[in-house]
């Protein structure tokens, strides 16, 4: 499999032929955006029949010297697909949904140019090999996403991308700090590489302190409880579709993804002291005060995003089990809510395109003007939720299990009472916006247009359908592999390198 | 070690500006100073005592000593990042301007909590 780098190259490609090409013809933005993410799209789901294997890509032609990497090395393995298929799902529909969307707005060309580098980042970081590189891809999207929340730049925008950036640059910067030291330590960039010097070297305080840097660089970047300030403001203040990219995929490969992949794959749980605990503890604090902030909001938008906090709350709760169930649920649940965030930011962004107002205190009765947003919506509440039949109610079903096979009977029912809350702002919600009377605002409203209808229809039924992920023939190509990665631990070198 | 040291105090200097001013160029400022103290620790990484450039030349003994060439091309690429994102914080900071006509950010709260 020599096509890896694809994933980086046609995004990167199409960001830069758009400004070119459309000095010629205005419309060749939105159709070079829609086929290469369709493309993309497609590209992954086709490599879903390599998730068993490692598969590992030098650029430039650099062969390892015996077993040490001296090139920049891309590496494709079963939770890369995973968090490949998101990214390029969701940002398909994403994409779709801008063309009638973004018509609001007035520059089309530069913000797919934006969207593509953010994709083309998004990707780079999930197939990169070694830490300098993940690095280069975080900033790129890291950098397209600021520029993003600033997009309407309207005083509340601005103010938004400001926070963003100043509280991402610190992330931003700790990691880097974090990547000197690692090299310092290692001699080497390359993560497989690395796993197999520390291994050798043992515990010793450069590490700890290395392990913090890393742990509120990235947790800065996903968004967890002490570190969330930013995502309430930047979240509902972008575009619609790049409120969806943001909450359903930037946080968790930025964050989850890249946690994940350094202290599960290239420390190993063993050697730092207590990581499950500080998993389990961030996890449960955004979990529950992110819903509680939930509850208390009166704009559409913002109730979003502090879901999302509770919800990447869930996730990290579940990879701190350190138990394959709870590594199985906590890919799960990164799977579903990054489909229904995603539907749900969608909807919104369909309110806020007919009505103008993200205040649910003005809103009201929208669903029998718009049905489809309306029952989108519905199904994307009641997912994230945690109603059977859908996906995120096996989701949490599969973390709860996992808290009480470890005997966390307490952080089980933590899990339980969150959920409950989450029903109740997302009930909330519904009867606000999608319910009851039908209010100044709302009383002249059309439907959205065919485009936004049917990324939101096609988002509604991944929501329903994901359950079938759990079907043993499914579970066999996608999330086992994903979990035997993570569970592997520092294995993850043997897997790269070859023995 | 002093010198490490010393990085890394620069570092918490760019932190403290970050975190405490309250103007918004003061606040790119320390993010800039935070990201070139990290340039600087880089530096450190890569060298070694009496070292020279790693540059394979006529003369050059085979025992010479040269410095790690890997953490110098980190900073370039670190410093080019640093050029974008400093770029696009000024440049927001600016219209934040244009628009609450200060750049106090005890002023400038539209959005709360």
């Amino acid at each position: 499999m020599n096509l890896i780098p694809l994933f980086v190259v046609v995004p990167l490609g199409a960001a830069f032929l758009i400004p070119i090409a459309s000095k010629i013809w205005k419309g060749v933005a939105d159709w070079t955006a829609t086929l290469s993410t369709a493309f993309l799209m497609a590209f992954s789901i086709f490599v879903i029949k390599f998730s068993g294997e490692t598969i590992l890509y030098n650029v430039g032609g650099w062969k390892p010297i015996g077993n040490i990497p001296i090139g920049i090395a891309m590496v494709m393995d079963g939770l890369t697909i995973i968090m490949l298929l998101i990214v390029n799902v969701v940002g398909f529909f994403a994409t779709l949904y801008s063309i009638n969307y973004m018509s609001h707005y007035t520059d089309k060309v530069k913000y797919y140019t934006l969207f593509l580098l953010m994709i083309a980042g998004l990707n780079g970081v999930v197939v990169s090999g070694d830490i300098f590189n993940l690095f280069v891809f975080l900033e790129i999207t890291s950098i397209a996403s600021y520029a993003l929340v600033a997009y309407g730049v309207e005083a509340e925008e601005l103010e938004a991308s400001f926070k963003y950036q100043i509280l991402g640059g610190i992330g931003s910067a700790f990691i880097l700090l974090g990547i000197a030291i690692f090299y310092q330590l290692t001699r080497t960039l390359n993560l497989a590489d690395a796993a197999v010097v520390f291994a050798n070297i043992g515990q010793n305080p450069a590490l700890i302190f290395l392990s913090i840097l890393f742990l509120v660089g990235f947790s800065i970047k996903a968004a967890l409880m002490p570190f969330h300030a930013w995502l309430p403001d930047a979240h509902p203040s972008a575009p619609a579709p790049i409120s969806a990219m943001l909450s359903g995929v930037v946080i968790k490969v930025l964050g989850v993804y890249a946690l994940v992949r350094i202290f599960f794959n290239v420390f190993g749980i063993e050697l730092i002291p207590h990581t499950m605990v500080i998993f389990l503890v961030l996890g449960t604090v955004s979990m529950v005060i992110g819903s509680f902030l939930a509850l208390g909001q009166s704009d559409f938008k913002r109730l979003l995003a502090y879901s999302s906090i509770s919800q990447i709350g869930y996730v990290l709760f579940a990879f701190g089990l350190g138990t394959p169930l709870g590594y199985l649920g906590g890919l799960f649940h990164l799977i579903n809510h990054a489909a229904l965030k995603s539907l749900l930011f969608l909807n919104s962004g369909a309110v806020v395109y007919s009505t103008d107002t993200r205040e649910m205190g003005k809103l009201g009765g929208v669903s029998k003007k718009m049905p489809i947003t309306g029952a989108t919506s519905l199904i994307g509440s009641l997912s994230i939720s945690g109603l059977p039949p859908f996906g995120g109610f096996w989701s949490k079903l599969i973390i709860i299990l996992a808290a009480v096979e470890k005997g966390y009977y307490i952080l089980a029912g933590v899990a339980v009472f969150t959920s409950i809350v989450t029903i109740a702002y997302y009930m909330k919600a519904q009867r606000m916006v999608f319910f009851g009377k039908l209010s100044d605002v709302t009383k002249k409203i059309k439907e959205a247009p065919i485009l936004m209808c049917i990324s939101m229809v096609a988002l509604a039924v991944i929501c329903i359908g994901l359950g079938i992920l759990l079907i043993p023939y499914f579970k066999k190509e996608l999330l086992d592999p994903a979990v035997k990665v993570i569970e592997g631990g520092i294995q993850y070198s043997k897997m790269v390198l070859g023995d | 070690m002093i010198v490490f040291i010393l990085a890394i105090i620069l570092f918490l200097v760019g932190l403290y500006g970050v975190l405490v001013k309250r103007n918004l160029i003061k606040m790119a400022i320390g993010l800039v100073i935070m990201e070139y103290s990290i340039n600087l620790f880089f530096g450190l990484v890569g060298f070694r005592e009496g070292g020279t450039a790693p540059i394979i030349t006529k003369g050059l003994s085979e025992s010479a000593v040269l410095v790690d060439p890997l953490p110098q091309a980190l900073v370039l690429t670190a410093i080019v990042i640093g050029l974008g994102t400093t770029a696009l914080l000024v440049s927001i900071a600016v219209r934040i301007f244009e628009k609450y006509n200060t750049f106090d950010i005890r002023k400038i709260r539209k959005l709360r909590g």
